[in-house]
């Protein structure tokens, strides 16, 4: 009898010496890579990463890689930032720089956080529900958002522009634009801005929303193309705006708009006839990558290739020139040194895994990768 | 809502009050459980199943909760009254896990998944857990098709000679703002018919206090936070008629059901997000009706289903894209399953299986699929003494119609499996078994026809299981009342896996037939039950659960040979309980260790193990005839604060209190 119960006793003892006990959740820790790609002659002291996180994962994390040690920080925001309960936030969609403060646009936790650029240590926030893009102009930072301030019609809201002191870190005014707004760009005190309509598939949006910065005041809609996403300037202020079509049976495409000399106004000038995901500028170059999904073969179709801007011209079709692009599953993010020319390519992979940021020479040789967090997308690079 | 739920409720119980007390004097013969499996031998391989009283007292809401106490379970639980749980056994997946209700299989073309937070325990008499499938050939061929199945078996009513009804009305409250009331009629109609009705309204705020804590690592608390969870509320009735009967050498039995509810979504929390705007109105209903009947050595059991499930979502946050969609769901089942005794120790059994599905949903771009099933299954049963044996093998034929497109190739599978037990001694106290089965799952209508994300290019996901164990049971008069121990080793491979890919920017997916996952497990479960002094029993469960579930789709993926996300290692639960004459007390621990919320096992995706102690107190007495019992429940003793599912914060320390009155 005494058997049986001690054999039970030790069950139970098997059971507890299996199990583990719950310990205080810690900060999340910093992680280090030495990466040793060093340069303390050049005016670029580093760059941040913003890791967007699958959307409900509260995984929008920041990374750093700074030029002066060679050392990659991998989600240093929390440990830099112990107190902010639920740390950075859900869905990071931007990150900018202007003056000393790093801007960190976090879509589903409907906020801009603001942090010391040289620190890492947070300033503030500024609430703006399902904020998307920052851009920079005269003292102010603009974020666009699909949420506009007057509902007009509660079904389909337009979305809207924000204009934030970037002293006083608060808004100050807004306007409404089209529908789901996207990047924007300010050229000639006029604001450009990409509406995709994504909400309202399939009737999406069509426009680039112009508006007038003095009185903040959108004053024209111009007409380009369905679903647009990205909206950039070259060095030259000509603007290259991307498609992102229906995913059905009209395509990705790239625009060209300018203004034709004597005139102030935005026209499309050219449809380059690729799809095209996301760009980068680097002189006379503008880098691109699209992924496009092929229903028949049920797999992406990525493309890389480079455009000279002065000629609209393709100049190359891959600037990836030593096979690496096989190891990238979804291309997600680009960016070049803003002094070497160095190209900066993220990769996805699953989205819900860990992504891989890639450094290519300007000659498109693989220097180096790094483990990021999930899915690396946006890069702004510090000044020193 | 709320009112009218309420007055039916009280129309209900006051109509009890007034039917009842006159047809008492009847004497009518006593109705038999009705189960087919009455006089059969026992089964090859035994489920794990809790029923009656031990049901009663395990400090469970819902049959979700009853089930994280059988051993290779996993509950998703997303927090509260109101919020999802669904079941995956031995890690193959909740679409691959078979949900019974008296009977019949529980549909859902739509996603494949059955919420068991929606079942609660009230008129649930006895739940039972079967890896592989039930060990009966007499059953529909659809109960052959599934990984695993958990079987729900509403109470029956059984009259005692000279009794003509029973009545029972219970009321649960507590924490949450809940109120749940229900109420039980039993009512013998003839010699051989009876009928049962039983209500229940569920109301709740579903909110309670959590807490997140973070510490750094010199021990100086960097946050803690508590707050209250929104958005979780419930209100919800269900209603279900049964009419059972009983012939000469068989019996049938008609069901109703519907349930209605309108829930919040709560939703993860995150940064700067405490509440969101999500709420879902279910509506399911069905009508089943089964007969069986015996004649010399052959049996037949029948069965015919309509289901009809409305799901109404809408998202009302002014802050993101307003969704307001209305999913229709219609099932029709037919099913007919025939056994033939040839020799006592050998039987066979043929199924046929019809099965209707159809969807329709307001969404842009749906297909609004119809899937015709047709299941066809041959099993054999095969007794020799000491050695028992039972294979099936079942065909499956899959259909689809969609509007405006056109619809993917025609699916067959053909899935066999195979049991085996042996009772090496003259006592059958000791047995050992094993089964090799295979199965699969139809991809679902979302998986394939969802707006953009599905792909009808998809394969059926298969698993193939391997299992191996043994099983110690007594019963007798004693100190050691009764005693009951198990052991299973089990393999399963997972191929074909349809997992979410993505394709282009911003969160765009699609399904794929990638992934494999190879799961290895071990599972112990122990029970003893002690009589040490007159009317004091003390019984003790036990259960542990190792699982290695890796995935190893790829060497190239960075979490090539990771355990897959939510699985834990180590997992188990233990139960005391002591009664003594009407007295019962009972504590339960659960215990789900460390865990990965993605599938890389890395220091970001790292879930701390949980572990609740929850007790429970009742008393049963006597007021004249009306037997009574009171309960009082704490769950989560200690306060633990934890998520099951990352961001789902679960509630702390919790109360719930029940009266119980029966005639």
């Amino acid at each position: 009898m005494d058997k049986k119960i001690s054999i039970f006793l030790y069950f139970l003892l098997l059971l507890i010496g299996a199990t583990g006990c719950r310990e205080d959740e810690l900060v999340v820790p910093t992680e280090y890579d030495i990466i040793g790609d060093e340069d303390l002659t050049g005016s670029v002291r580093g760059f941040y990463l913003v890791n967007e996180g699958n959307m409900g994962s509260n995984k929008c994390t920041l990374d750093f890689y700074d030029y002066h040690t060679g050392l990659y920080a991998r989600n240093f925001y929390a440990e830099k930032n112990p107190n902010v309960i639920k740390e950075l936030g859900d869905v990071g969609n931007d990150i900018g720089i202007y003056g000393s403060k790093l801007y960190v646009v976090v879509n589903c936790s409907h906020k801009v956080e603001v942090l010391d650029a040289h620190t890492g240590i947070r300033l503030g926030q500024i609430d703006i529900p399902n904020c998307r893009y920052v851009r920079f102009h005269r003292g102010n930072a603009y974020v666009s958002s699909y949420v506009g301030p007057v509902l007009i019609d509660p079904d389909a809201p337009k979305g809207a522009v924000f204009e934030i002191d970037t002293t006083a870190l608060r808004v100050t005014r807004k306007v409404s634009v089209g529908y789901q707004p996207e990047e924007m760009e300010i050229v000639d005190d006029y604001m450009y801005v990409a509406n995709s309509g994504g909400y309202r598939a399939p009737n999406y949006d069509n426009t680039v929303s112009v508006i007038q910065m003095v009185d903040f005041k959108q004053v024209q809609q111009i007409p380009v193309g369905i679903n647009l996403h990205r909206l950039k300037k070259d060095k030259y202020d000509k603007l290259w705006v991307t498609s992102r079509g229906d995913y059905q049976t009209r395509p990705s495409r790239l625009f060209v708009m300018e203004k034709k000399s004597g005139y102030n106004q935005m026209v499309v000038t050219d449809t380059i006839p690729v799809a095209c995901s996301n760009m980068a500028f680097f002189g006379d170059r503008m880098y691109y990558y699209a992924t496009e999904w092929n229903n028949f073969t049920a797999s992406n179709t990525i493309t890389y290739g480079v455009i000279d801007v002065r000629t609209k011209e393709i100049v190359s079709d891959n600037f990836i020139t030593d096979g690496t692009e096989k190891e990238i599953t979804i291309p997600y993010g680009i960016a070049i040194h803003p002094e070497t020319g160095d190209i900066f390519v993220t990769d996805a992979k699953n989205y819900v895994s860990s992504g891989t940021l890639y450094c290519f020479s300007p000659d498109g040789k693989k220097k180096w990768s790094v483990r990021t967090g999930d899915i690396p997308a946006h890069i702004t690079f510090l000044k020193k | 809502m709320r009112t009218r739920s309420l007055l039916i409720f009280t129309i209900l119980f006051l109509s009890t009050q007034g039917v009842f007390s006159r047809v008492k004097t009847d004497t009518v013969r006593t109705l038999e459980e009705l189960t087919v499996t009455a006089g059969r031998p026992v089964e090859v391989i035994p489920a794990q199943t809790l029923s009656g009283d031990e049901l009663n007292r395990l400090n469970s809401q819902s049959v979700a909760d009853a089930l994280r106490y059988f051993s290779g379970v996993q509950i998703k639980d997303y927090g509260g009254v109101g919020g999802i749980k669904t079941v995956n056994i031995r890690s193959m997946g909740t679409n691959h896990t078979g949900v019974v209700y008296d009977g019949v299989e529980l549909g859902n073309a739509q996603n494949g998944q059955i919420d068991l937070g929606q079942f609660s325990l009230d008129n649930i008499e006895a739940i039972s857990l079967y890896n592989g499938q039930k060990s009966e050939i007499l059953q529909p061929a659809k109960d052959f098709g599934s990984a695993g199945s958990i079987y729900m078996r509403t109470r029956a009513p059984r009259f005692e000679e000279g009794e003509s009804y029973h009545a029972r009305a219970a009321l649960r409250f507590g924490s949450f703002d809940l109120l749940n009331p229900s109420a039980l009629i039993e009512l013998r109609l003839s010699r051989r018919v009876s009928a049962q009705l039983s209500a229940e309204w569920i109301n709740s705020s579903g909110k309670y206090r959590f807490r997140y804590r973070r510490v750094n690592p010199a021990g100086e608390v960097a946050y803690d936070t508590t707050a209250v969870r929104e958005n979780g509320d419930i209100n919800a009735t269900r209603i279900e008629c049964n009419l059972n009967g009983e012939l000469n050498s068989g019996s049938w039995r008609v069901k109703f059901y519907n349930y209605n509810s309108e829930r919040g979504v709560p939703g993860a929390i995150v940064n700067n997000v405490w509440r969101r705007g999500e709420r879902i109105w279910d509506t399911n209903s069905f009508a089943q009706g089964t007969f069986t009947y015996n004649v010399g050595r052959f049996t037949t059991l029948n069965n015919i289903k309509y289901a009809f499930y409305r799901t109404h979502y809408v998202n009302n946050d002014d802050k993101q894209i307003k969704i307001d969609n209305l999913y229709r769901q219609k099932e029709i089942y037919f099913s007919t399953a025939n056994e033939y005794a040839p020799f006592d120790i050998w039987r066979i059994s043929l199924s046929y299986d019809f099965i209707w599905n159809a969807l329709n949903a307001d969404v842009y771009g749906f297909a609004r699929p119809d899937r015709f099933s047709n299941l066809l299954s041959l099993a054999t049963a095969l007794s020799l003494g000491k050695v028992r044996i039972q294979a099936s093998a079942l065909a499956t034929f899959i259909h689809d119609i969609l509007r405006g497109q056109e619809a993917p190739a025609d699916k067959h599978v053909v899935t066999p499996a195979c049991f085996i037990s042996y009772a090496p001694f003259r006592r059958p106290d000791f047995s050992i078994r094993a089964f090799v089965k295979q199965s699969f799952r139809m991809p679902t209508f979302n998986d394939l026809y969802y707006a953009d994300m599905g792909n009808s290019k998809l394969e059926p996901e298969k698993v193939t299981q391997y299992n191996a164990g043994l099983l110690y049971e007594r019963n007798r008069r004693g100190f050691w009342s009764s005693m009951r121990f198990s052991a299973d080793v089990y393999y399963n491979y997972v191929t074909n896996k349809i997992v979410a890919y993505p394709k282009g920017q911003q969160f765009r997916w699609t399904m794929l037939n990638l992934g494999k996952v190879s799961i290895k497990g071990v599972d112990v479960s122990a029970l003893v039950t002690v009589n040490p002094v007159d009317q004091l029993f003390l019984t003790l469960r036990a259960q542990y659960t190792f699982q290695q579930a890796i995935d190893i789709t790829s060497p190239s993926d960075n979490y090539y040979r990771h355990q897959i996300p939510y699985i834990p290692r180590n997992s188990g639960s233990a139960v005391v309980n002591a009664s003594w004459r009407g007295i019962n007390l009972n504590y339960s621990f659960i215990y789900v260790g460390e865990r990965y919320n993605q599938q890389e096992n890395i220091r970001y995706n790292y879930t701390q193990p949980w572990y609740t102690s929850d007790i429970s107190l009742g008393y049963d007495f006597h007021i004249r005839k009306v037997k009574c019992r009171a309960l009082a429940e704490v769950n989560n003793l200690l306060s633990q604060d934890y998520d099951v599912i990352l961001n789902y914060p679960m509630p702390k320390r919790n109360y719930r209190f029940t009266l119980t009155v029966e005639i």
